[in-house]
């Protein structure tokens, strides 16, 4: 129903801006915005949702945390802002629920200083209430934030306690048991860098991954995406790619976990209005050319 | 002076960066560089917050156009130092993660920066919505590919992309607009990053050497 | 009616609907303590206010976006601030340079690291800050120049192995898949996703794609004849990589709409 009411509305607006269109008159700029406003919120009010089947660039890293044995080292690295949450956070905590599914060690650091604050949201909302049995200092642990980009995986990649003599609360790594068999970011089973900009999952790969031989896996906001497609798949074993690469991968997750159904998958409920606002852009692209070749084809006969 | 220092400081850094990936025992002046590196990329984060209060403080002082406004970036720079710095209403006192759930500093996070960046950048979804309309005309050939292009990745990374070719038999399924998404990122989409990447390399290898050799100077600014 | 009446009547409208949110959400809060429900209710309904404010900026320039962003600004600074100093200063400084001060800030004392180097980046640090000061501004060189001899002496080496060797090797690659004859080839050529025909047709449009490519970045030369031709490829090529880039821009920005109208429909107007 909710479909229905949304293409009738969607689809009559279009129309009308192709009326005036092609009757010549301009649309304000303030319409074509309320417009996108309009056509969002209804897919969100309507809750339009649709399945996902993981593409292999998600699979692969899907795989490969389903695969490792049980006790591996992850690292997480929160590298990104609020800007760039809606988009990353969810694969950011759909890593969380699946690497403590699997029993892994996860070490969670940032190279943006709002990742961690970005961080603690996730461990209050997500890590803590699903995984209660989960230990600081034995399941997880959370390095914190050190500045200077790429010069601290340049640190890290050799000798972590000189970059992070303690973690972000203050305790001493070699207090922590699951740091006892980590000397450096060598001793870990996969590096995932989470964000978008800089430093991200390109420093992941030029300044840990690639000089390390460590696999690396990013999930990345979807204007880098296309930009590392080229690590893929030698240097790269994976890329989650914006709020699509998200939605596939909780959905591979409900697949083979389904006691994550319930949780609230953010991604896939936000690939509705993401189809519906896709819709809405190409259908303005398209206006916008034939009112163009409308108005040449009329500036050619006069 | 005033130059050759700056310039011997760079090529040193520089030097001694490069040449430990070569040699392994070099690796601990490697790690000391880059650590200290890092400490001093600190204080860019000071001198912005220093340079802020100057220039605002400025204009609160001359009353000049907009001066209110001022006031406000300055009582929001204070309030988020003095909760950040003095850790106050964190859980675990100073010992605690600054970012602890239920600080002060957190809440101001979640409620006030989280807020103000995310809606900025949201904005771009409507000018990206008016340029669809206004702006992006299939002028001539390449024009035409890069829509064609966009409109495949567009639909093809939504269930719409599905819907409409769903009927595409097996034998022809790289036709399906998901499938043709996918292969335009591996194979064009992939070829042509990796060009611009290359490309970028070469200029990035080229201009740190020039850095190093004291060649490029930009750095130093005028003569002062 | 004239702009400042309507703008007196519009904050004063704001201030009512504000007022309004805040005690609805403070009377539906889930904590058992009245302050928290009534500082949460608040934070809240400042929120949704710093929201709309910059969305404001849609339909023009106001005060209430020029706040809002004035506000960001401020609290940017001050968040990178504290952070610097907590993450690198007390993180990393502390522990290194002095046993009572590590007690203080509840940092371990490095026992083994060295006490006098460490001040090395911090005064090389206080240099940088001389640059607010236009006497002795040029001091700030020497930090700079550190920065950028670091950074230049990390980005060669890697950007030369990862971006450039790798990259290289990468595109060297078969462009023949899985061949087993000319015959096998015709009788199984089909356009599946995942077949023999299109895997094939992949390698050869990145080879040939990456070739084309670095053609036309190649200006020392006229791009005519042959070179030109490759060059055209290489535009084409380039072309369809911008369209894609296109098409996941707007992903991603769609994307930041769709987590504010969430924030606004889901935690204040409580209807998702």
């Amino acid at each position: 129903m909710g479909l229905i009411i949304s293409a009738v509305v969607i689809g009559g607006g279009l129309l009308w801006i192709l009326y005036l269109s092609i009757k010549g008159q301009d649309v304000d700029r303030r319409i074509v915005y309320l417009f996108v406003g309009a056509t969002v919120a209804l897919a969100i009010i309507f809750r339009l949702e649709f399945g996902e089947v993981a593409t292999p660039i998600v699979k692969s890293v899907f795989d490969k945390i389903e695969n490792l044995p049980a006790g591996s080292k992850i690292v997480l690295s929160y590298d990104f802002d609020p800007a760039m949450a809606p988009e990353v956070n969810p694969m950011a905590n759909a890593f969380i629920r699946h690497i403590l599914e699997k029993k892994h060690r996860l070490f969670f650091m940032s190279l943006w200083a709002t990742g961690q604050s970005l961080l603690s949201v996730s461990l209050n909302d997500v890590l803590k209430p699903e995984f209660p049995d989960a230990k600081y200092g034995v399941d997880y642990c959370n390095l914190g934030y050190k500045a200077g980009n790429e010069g601290v995986l340049n640190v890290v990649i050799t000798n972590f306690r000189k970059m992070f003599p303690s973690d972000a609360n203050g305790n001493s790594l070699d207090s922590l048991p699951m740091f006892k068999d980590v000397e450096s970011l060598k001793d870990m089973d996969l590096l995932i860098s989470v964000g978008g900009g800089k430093p991200g999952v390109k420093e992941w790969v030029l300044f840990a991954g690639d000089p390390g031989k460590i696999a690396t896996a990013g999930g990345s906001a979807a204007v880098s995406t296309p930009l590392l497609y080229p690590y893929w798949p030698r240097q790269l074993i994976g890329l989650l790619g914006g709020t699509k690469g998200a939605a596939e991968y909780e959905a591979e997750l409900i697949k083979t976990h389904p006691r994550f159904k319930d949780k609230g998958m953010p991604a896939l409920r936000m690939m509705g209005p993401q189809t519906m606002a896709h819709v809405v852009i190409i259908a303005f692209i398209v206006i916008g050319n034939v009112a163009y070749f409308r108005s040449r084809r009329k500036g050619k006969q006069s | 002076m005033k130059r050759q220092i700056p310039m011997l400081i760079l090529s040193a850094v520089g030097t001694l960066l490069v040449v430990s990936v070569f040699i392994p025992s070099a690796r601990h002046w490697q790690e000391d560089a880059s650590l200290y590196f890092d400490i001093i990329a600190v204080f860019a984060f000071f001198l912005g917050g220093g340079n802020l209060i100057r220039v605002h403080t400025e204009k609160v002082n001359r009353k000049s156009t907009g001066w209110i406004y001022s006031v406000v970036t300055l009582l929001g720079f204070g309030i988020m130092l003095v909760t950040g710095l003095f850790k106050i209403g964190n859980p675990n006192g100073i010992a605690g993660d600054l970012s602890q759930t239920g600080s002060y500093f957190q809440l101001l996070f979640q409620y006030v920066m989280s807020p103000l960046n995310s809606t900025m950048y949201a904005l771009l979804a409507f000018y990206v919505a008016s340029a669809s309309y206004r702006a992006f005309r299939a002028k001539n050939t390449e024009a035409t590919i890069l829509l064609v292009a966009a409109f495949v990745i567009l639909l093809g990374r939504t269930a719409l992309g599905v819907l409409l070719t769903n009927w595409i038999p097996a034998q022809l399924s790289v036709l399906q607009i998901p499938n043709l998404a996918i292969w335009i990122m591996n194979a064009p989409n992939l070829a042509g990053q990796r060009a611009i990447m290359i490309g970028i390399s070469l200029g990035v290898i080229s201009m740190s050497l020039r850095l190093l050799l004291g060649i490029e100077r930009s750095y130093l600014g005028g003569d002062n | 009616m004239t702009s400042k009446t309507a703008m007196r009547i519009l904050t004063a409208i704001v201030a009512l609907i504000f007022l309004i949110s805040w005690i609805m959400k403070s009377g539906s809060g889930m904590s058992d303590s009245a302050f928290t429900n009534v500082r949460d209710g608040f934070l809240v309904t400042f929120a949704v206010f710093l929201t709309l404010s910059i969305f404001s900026f849609l339909y023009r320039d106001n005060p209430f976006y020029k706040f809002a962003e004035s506000l960001y600004v401020g609290i940017s600074a001050g968040y990178w601030m504290c952070y610097g100093f907590w993450s690198t200063v007390v993180g990393n400084f502390v522990p290194r340079a002095s046993r009572s001060l590590s007690e203080f800030f509840h940092v371990p004392y490095q026992e083994h690291a060295d006490h006098i180097l460490i001040y090395i980046p911090i005064i090389f640090g206080l240099i940088l800050l001389t640059r607010l000061l236009p006497k002795i501004g040029w001091l700030s060189r020497w930090s700079l120049a550190f920065i950028i001899g670091a950074t230049a002496g990390l980005n060669l080496t890697r950007y030369l192995r990862s971006d450039f060797i790798s990259q290289v090797s990468n595109s060297f690659i078969p462009l023949f898949v899985d061949w087993k004859g000319v015959g096998d080839f015709v009788n199984h050529i089909s356009l599946a996703a995942d077949g023999q025909f299109i895997a094939i047709l992949s390698n050869w449009v990145i080879f040939v794609g990456v070739m084309c490519g670095l053609v036309y970045f190649f200006f020392s030369k006229e791009h005519k004849g042959a070179f030109g031709v490759a060059s055209r490829v290489g535009i084409w090529i380039l072309m369809v990589t911008f369209g894609a880039s296109f098409g996941y821009t707007v992903m991603g920005r769609i994307s930041l709409l769709v987590g504010r109208i969430t924030f606004l429909f889901g935690d204040w107007l409580n209807i998702l």
